[in-house]
């Protein structure tokens, strides 16, 4: 792998950047490999990552159907965070963050993490109670984590609207420092660079049709370009979780649904840190290129199409220019949508299944780039050992059954 | 974007008006109380996610407020039809692919980027012995 470098940067700028290397391989699919990853996004390049790096698994293929990071990767607003209010998940994402912020120098490649805060805004009492409740929570889990009052709101973000005269008076917030937004496809790349400097395949292009299953043990996939054999695969393919159980004969407690983000025309640095707002539905950030970066709110009925409604749209901006009346007049460039695949607890999957040598890590639904890290982190430690790391147990699939959900809907802020 | 045609009001009327509310025909069981984990969770929390026919519960929120089914593609999003409570669906997944076999047509797949499960995949998993795999979580 050739290292990127303010020197390598000067030496390529005198040949006019005619001579950089490609950042990965296009190899032809083995018939044989010691782990297949399916699904090529943020997670699954995460994990095969990992599994090279951490566990010396290096005979790793990763398969995917479209192109790298092609779909919520690089369709989420960016947020990392880990202000989550029960234990298991707290750890998950805290484990992530410290990921986070180590990764562009452990990838050489930068991901323009920018810890920048993150605060989530609460609109009534209950909403401030509710906030009280999680920061004591995360500060027992040591996780910074802290409240602000309206006054200090209007200090961290002025174009904001504090006023008494709103519609949704704004009361305070949770804040939390160490949070922020990294560059979203810069993560799948450089995943992806630094997995295949290791000797992982990325097999672009490579669609996943069937599983070969015998005796209750996986041993290959089916996909347009020939059969591949392994005895152990990790799907990490996230709207279309379900789908893919579906060739194995397996049923996964997710509904996959349409979430929209969109972007304004680029303006002036107005807002250097993200605002969400769970009671009014909107959250907002800026990028370094300058477009407000929105996140919308998903659309109740199942989808597929990475398309959702305009009046989901319409709801957010009405609550975006709510909290910022500044914004009225701004325009906006561009929309989309992604294929979020939602559990009934908001709390993601990691899990082996009923066939054996098959896990799958899915469910993240609305909120998984943030732990992008942790996620592949883990994940390439449980296929590795054939046994869950500590912190991906709670997430197992049987928890539908046993009853014990992590209920993070509605108790981690988390604007959806 | 959908314009859905209430059942009820006989009248189409725009999506805003109408509130999804997850799969139809989810029978509760007879004797919750006889039911063991597996069973309770599947009928709690475990839903079909095809991509492809879906029949699903909607209530007219913003105009009768009466609860009607869809019956929908949920990658073309096209609507079949729409049915009143306690009927069942006239359009099936199974009716969709014997009708354009019939007519010899193939399906569109609407492109590699929405492409998922394929009728082809069933055939190529029948080499291998999937009973061991077999979901036996039952829907109604």
């Amino acid at each position: 792998m050739q290292r990127y470098s303010g020197f390598g940067l000067v030496k390529h700028a005198l040949s006019h950047h005619a001579n950089w290397q490609r950042q990965w391989r296009n190899p032809t699919p083995k018939k044989q490999y010691d782990v297949i990853i399916v699904g090529g996004g943020g997670h699954g390049l995460a994990t095969a990552y990992y599994l090279a790096k951490n566990h010396g698994i290096k005979n790793v293929a990763v398969v995917e159907k479209g192109w790298l990071g092609g779909g919520n990767t690089a369709r989420n607003t960016t947020i990392v965070r880990s202000n989550y209010l029960w234990d298991e998940s707290a750890r998950l994402y805290d484990h992530s963050l410290d990921l986070w912020k180590g990764l562009s120098q452990e990838l050489n490649y930068n991901v323009m993490f920018s810890q920048r805060g993150v605060m989530n805004l609460g609109h009534n009492l209950q909403d401030m109670r509710d906030i009280q409740r999680r920061v004591h929570a995360n500060r027992l889990n040591g996780i910074d984590s802290e409240v602000i009052l309206a006054d200090q709101i209007k200090e961290i973000v002025p174009i904001i609207d504090t006023s008494k005269r709103a519609r949704y008076p704004i009361l305070g917030a949770s804040w939390q420092k160490t949070a922020g937004v990294a560059r979203h496809d810069a993560v799948a790349w450089g995943y992806a660079r630094a997995a295949d400097a290791l000797g992982v395949d990325i097999l672009q292009n490579t669609e996943v049709t069937g599983f070969k299953i015998r005796d209750g043990q996986v041993y290959g996939i089916h996909t347009n370009r020939g059969d591949i054999e392994s005895k152990t695969i990790g799907c990490v393919t996230a709207g279309n979780s379900g789908v893919v159980a579906g060739m194995a004969g397996l049923k996964l407690p997710l509904e996959s649904h349409p979430l929209q983000a969109l972007v304004s025309e680029p303006m002036k640095p107005i807002l250097d840190t993200v605002v969400m707002s769970n009671h009014v539905h909107g959250y907002m950030s800026q990028s370094d290129k300058g477009d407000l970066v929105i996140g919308a709110g998903i659309n109740g009925y199942l989808g597929y199409g990475q398309r959702g409604s305009y009046y989901t749209v319409e709801h957010t901006l009405q609550a975006i220019v709510e909290m910022f009346p500044t914004l009225s007049r701004v325009r906006m460039n561009r929309q989309w949508g992604g294929i979020v695949d939602t559990c009934a607890d908001a709390c993601p999957i990691l899990s082996k299944t009923k066939v054996k040598g098959l896990f799958f890590n899915c469910g993240w639904g609305t909120g998984g780039f943030k732990a992008t890290t942790g996620s592949g982190h883990v994940f390439a430690a449980s296929l590795a050992k054939g046994e869950m790391h500590p912190l991906a147990a709670p997430f197992s699939i049987d928890r539908f059954n046993t009853g014990a959900l992590v209920d993070e809907h509605g108790a981690a802020g988390v604007a959806h | 974007m959908f314009y859905i045609n209430c059942p009820y009001c006989d009248e189409y009327r725009d999506e805003e008006e109408f509130a999804p509310k997850g799969q139809a025909h989810i029978a509760r069981p007879a004797e919750p109380e006889s039911c063991s984990d597996e069973e309770w969770g599947a009928y709690l929390f475990f839903r079909d996610n095809p991509r492809g026919v879906h029949h699903e519960l909607w209530v007219h929120a913003l105009g009768c407020r009466k609860f009607f089914n869809i019956t929908r593609n949920s990658a073309s999003y096209e609507i079949f039809e729409t049915y009143r409570m306690g009927e069942q669906p006239q359009v099936t997944a199974q009716s969709l692919a014997d009708k354009a076999k019939q007519s010899g047509a193939q399906a569109a797949d609407g492109g590699w980027q929405t492409v998922g499960s394929r009728p082809e995949n069933e055939t190529l998993n029948k080499s291998s012995d999937t009973s061991d795999a077999t979901s036996k979580e039952g829907t109604a």
